[in-house]
């Protein structure tokens, strides 16, 4: 009976498809599908965009610092000018500033004078300096050196200055530009690739300064970060996987792990500044106290990478060992481990990246002076690659606007570079049991 | 010299256990059966010799400037620091250093140069000290450690007890590290609350971060209410959700129902880029690109905008909040069970209805433990607003206008500063105690859901 209920049933909601108000129904339907779709499409080409925008504009404001404009001039090194015992100490100046006027004969008065000296670089007579004093030889000789030129003149030779705004809103004037234009047609001016970014330290003129003491004070900061936090890290994931009791110590220590994963960056700084600093008298802006700071933040991640990588690894491997008389440590040292690390590495080099990137601890303990020289080792005052480019976002010269951009990209090239390996790791050792 | 010590340490340590394990070995070559193996014996060297030296230079270093120099102190003439105050004696102690460091800078009295001298000295004395101690040590323990060597000593069982300790020690400094936070924090708020009321801070409509120069100044008195600072956190952190939020949610859907396998394949490395990239780049964007154009839009449309508005420092955050938001979507979608999908499918409904009212609603709690994260990640977001937002503590909701947060606030509060004795730089960390309270609990909570959503379907 109930067969036949049913039949009735299905007899009487037979559906008939080709009512216009059911094709309707369907196609509003099947639209609704589609605008979904076209939503989520939309919001993801958004992201993608937005990523897009960011690279691109910083390439495009960067890449004019990857170059530096230079002019070869004649330097003549009088004998009267550099002492001879003592190259070191000379009016190199002076030599510097006749140079350009040789050069210039038409220039009289004094003030175009000294404006003339501003076509070229403060650097420039230090990097005479430097020439003559690694070959005492020159003096007395007539050098010919390409130099950096100041600032402006570097926009100018880049296009960054129009010519065609009114005289009094350019960094320019005419008679300034004409010089240059004069220089150019002797086909003085070069434009080589812009070592200075990465070699030099930092300098108040942006044609002079680098990166080089950034960089060190990275590598000292990271350096101090993998001695930290890769053993502790270790150790601490092996404890929590492998030999921890489940109580409630353990658990509260698993919440801590978690959410000291999840404490914003900047109270890590407090603490650096309040406990290393204020109470263990460490000293401000060195790497040691930088590199402390960033390992209490790697900590998690390595952490958590090596819980990952040791909960992967097979009990029969675990089995074996132990039913071959292996004690249990003898069995994480030996077997467990050895199979897990390169999944711990894989973590650990992503959680170096990211400490590479941070910036707010850093300022806290004073990573962000104003320092010219590269750090010698963990104890000097530095500054560290992501203080560097706010120091320089933050500096009114137009010259370190572009050179903020190329700092930039020099901090994602090492980033890409870090996480391209972590992830030929993964790859290479990655093991399907 | 430092890295001589360690070097030394490192080396001696490698020679104890070589050493032990070799006179194991012998022992065992002579017939003997030892209960554990000669690796093991030497293990123990390293334990006793090395492990001991290294904790002793650690706890050396802490102590020891601060010991030479409280000597120097105590031995500087009476009649000279007599009158003196704390904040003197300090100066005195920075001259004398800097003179010990060859940095002088005058003529300094007489005094203070045979101070400096002593300091030279005592500090000579102390290192060549400590490495005579730290050698001391180092062949105490290697020659103790072969003095047990016999057929019965367990070392395997002592070795693998430190082993445990320091797991265990490294466990522990997770809970030391909040621990360290949360005393830093509460110790120096403590301090500020000493001089401005609690109820003022918490409640306080002013915020102008000042100190009186001189005593009878009348406009320097600051003001030290946090409401502005917090309602401007919560501005821009509005206008990152609205953009993070939506972006987000739906690109996750896309690549979890739509995408093709080619399209994620693409889509996911960029939205892990975006989550990659440092958050001072997205600063810098934010005044290079994003604040002038948002200005210029302003001015086609005839809208006033601030030139560090919190639009533009809120956009970026959202931003870069999208892969976090989508990345946790993704996840929640993942883990709705296929028998639900499939189900709904079944019955008709199309794939776009089987998001919408099945699998979203099934994924809701895990996404609401995201977007918590998020919002605890956008509060305590930095560099974006240092650079971004503004200073001036201004009390509005008009994300037009700039405002300024808790992390700008302790930034700029902080920077170049490091005499914590005036409410100025000391409600830098009340700030951070808020700040570490309120994400503390987001994140806990955040945390929670996720984890029992994770269970509900496991």
């Amino acid at each position: 009976m109930t067969e036949t209920a049913m039949n009735q049933t299905g007899a009487t909601r037979a559906i008939d498809w080709a009512d216009p108000a059911l094709v309707q129904r369907v196609a509003r339907r099947h639209r609704k599908d589609r605008m979904l779709r076209v939503a989520g499409l939309v919001a993801l080409l958004t992201a993608c965009l937005m990523l897009a925008i960011l690279m691109a504009s910083l390439l495009w404001s960067g890449h004019s610092a990857f170059t530096q404009t230079h002019v070869t001039l004649d330097f003549e090194v009088a004998a009267g000018k550099v002492n001879a015992d003592k190259p070191g100490k000379g009016n190199y100046r002076g030599i510097v500033a006749e140079a350009l006027k040789t050069r210039f004969p038409e220039v009289t008065s004094r003030r175009d004078q000294k404006a003339l000296v501003g076509i070229l670089s403060n650097g420039a007579q230090y990097i005479l300096r430097d020439a003559v004093v690694a070959n005492p030889d020159l003096i007395g000789t007539t050098v010919t050196l390409a130099v950096p030129v100041s600032d402006p003149y570097d926009q100018l030779a880049k296009g960054q200055i129009d010519v065609d705004t009114p005289e009094e809103n350019r960094r320019l004037d005419d008679r300034e530009i004409a010089w240059f234009h004069k220089l150019e047609a002797a086909g003085s001016v070069s434009r080589p690739l812009n070592l200075a970014l990465l070699v030099n330290a930092d300098s108040r003129f942006p044609e002079l300064a680098g990166l080089s003491g950034a960089l060190w004070g990275s590598f000292y900061a990271l350096l101090v970060c993998f001695v930290i936090s890769f053993p502790v890290g270790i150790a601490a994931g092996i404890y929590l996987e492998e030999f921890a009791p489940k109580n409630r110590w353990t658990d509260l220590i698993e919440v801590n792990i978690n959410n000291l994963a999840a404490v914003p960056s900047v109270v890590f700084g407090l603490l650096a500044l309040v406990a290393f600093i204020g109470w263990f008298g460490m000293p401000r802006s060195a790497p040691l106290v930088g590199g402390m700071t960033l390992s209490l933040m790697t900590l998690p991640t390595i952490i958590i990478a090596t819980r990952i990588a040791v909960k992967a690894v097979p009990p029969s491997i675990r089995d074996a060992a132990l039913g071959l008389g292996a004690s249990k440590h003898q069995v994480v040292m030996g077997h467990v481990l050895p199979l897990a690390v390169p999944g711990i590495l894989t973590g650990t080099i992503i959680g170096l990246a990211r400490a590479l990137g941070e910036t707010a601890p850093l300022l806290l303990i004073g990573m962000n002076a104003f320092i010219t020289q590269a750090p010698d080792g963990i104890m000097d005052s530095s500054t560290a690659l992501p203080t560097q480019i706010f120091i320089w976002a933050d500096s009114p010269e137009r010259g370190f606007v572009a050179r903020t951009s190329a700092a930039i990209c020099v901090l994602l090239a090492f980033l890409v570079v870090m996480n391209g390996f972590a992830v030929y790791l993964r790859k290479r050792f990655e093991r399907r049991w | 010299m430092l890295g001589y010590l360690f070097l030394v340490i490192l080396i001696a340590s490698g020679l104890g256990y070589f050493l032990n394990r070799f006179t194991a070995r012998r022992l065992t070559a002579s017939g003997h059966r030892l209960h554990s193996l000669a690796g093991f014996h030497g293990a123990f060297a390293v334990c006793l010799s090395g492990l001991p030296a290294f904790v002793f230079v650690l706890l050396w270093l802490v102590f020891q400037d601060r010991v030479i120099e409280a000597i120097i102190m105590g031995d500087l003439p009476a009649d000279q620091t007599a009158a003196l105050d704390a904040g003197g004696l300090s100066l005195i102690r920075t001259e004398i250093r800097s003179i010990a460091a060859g940095k002088i800078f005058g003529t300094p009295e007489p005094w203070k140069l045979a101070a400096a001298e002593s300091l030279v000295n005592l500090r000579a004395t102390a290192e060549l000290a400590l490495f005579v101690v730290v050698l001391g040590i180092l062949a105490a323990g290697v020659l103790v450690a072969r003095g047990k060597i016999s057929p019965a000593f367990r070392a395997r069982q002592r070795v693998e007890k430190v082993l445990s300790g320091f797991m265990v020690g490294c466990a522990l400094l997770a809970i030391l590290t909040t621990l360290g936070i949360v005393a830093s924090l509460i110790y120096e708020s403590l301090r500020f609350f000493d001089r401005v009321p609690i109820l003022e801070f918490l409640f306080g409509l002013n915020w102008e971060p000042q100190i009186p120069i001189r005593a009878d100044q009348v406009a320097g008195a600051g003001a030290f209410g946090w409401i502005p600072v917090l309602v401007g956190t919560l501005v821009i952190t509005v206008v990152a959700l609205v953009v993070a939020i939506p972006i987000g949610i739906y690109s996750a859907i896309y690549l979890n129902e739509f995408a093709s396998p080619r399209v994620r394949a693409m889509a996911k490395p960029a939205l892990e880029l975006l989550a990659g990239v440092p958050t001072i780049v997205y600063g810098f964007f934010a005044i290079l690109v994003v604040a002038p154009a948002l200005r210029s839009a302003g001015e086609v449309l005839g809208i006033g905008v601030a030139p560090n508005t919190a639009l533009a420092a809120g956009g970026v955050m959202g931003i870069m909040l999208i892969p976090f938001i989508s990345s946790f979507t993704d996840d929640a979608l993942a883990a709705v069970p296929r028998s639900l999908r499939d189900g709904s499918l079944a019955l008709g409904a199309t794939r776009g209805e089987t998001m919408t009212k099945v699998l979203f609603p099934a994924a809701i709690p895990g996404i609401v433990g995201g977007v918590l994260l998020a919002v605890s990640r956008a509060i305590g977001e930095t560099m974006i607003v240092v650079m971004a937002a503004g200073l001036i503590a201004t009390l509005t909701i008009n994300p037009l206008e700039s405002v300024t947060t808790v992390t700008v606030q302790i930034v700029t509060l902080l920077i170049g500063d490091s005499e914590f004795d005036n409410p100025k730089t000391l409600a830098a960390f009340a700030l951070g105690l808020m700040l570490f309270l309120v994400t503390l609990v987001l994140n806990v909570i955040a945390l929670g859901v996720v984890r029992k959503y994770r269970e509900l379907y496991d």
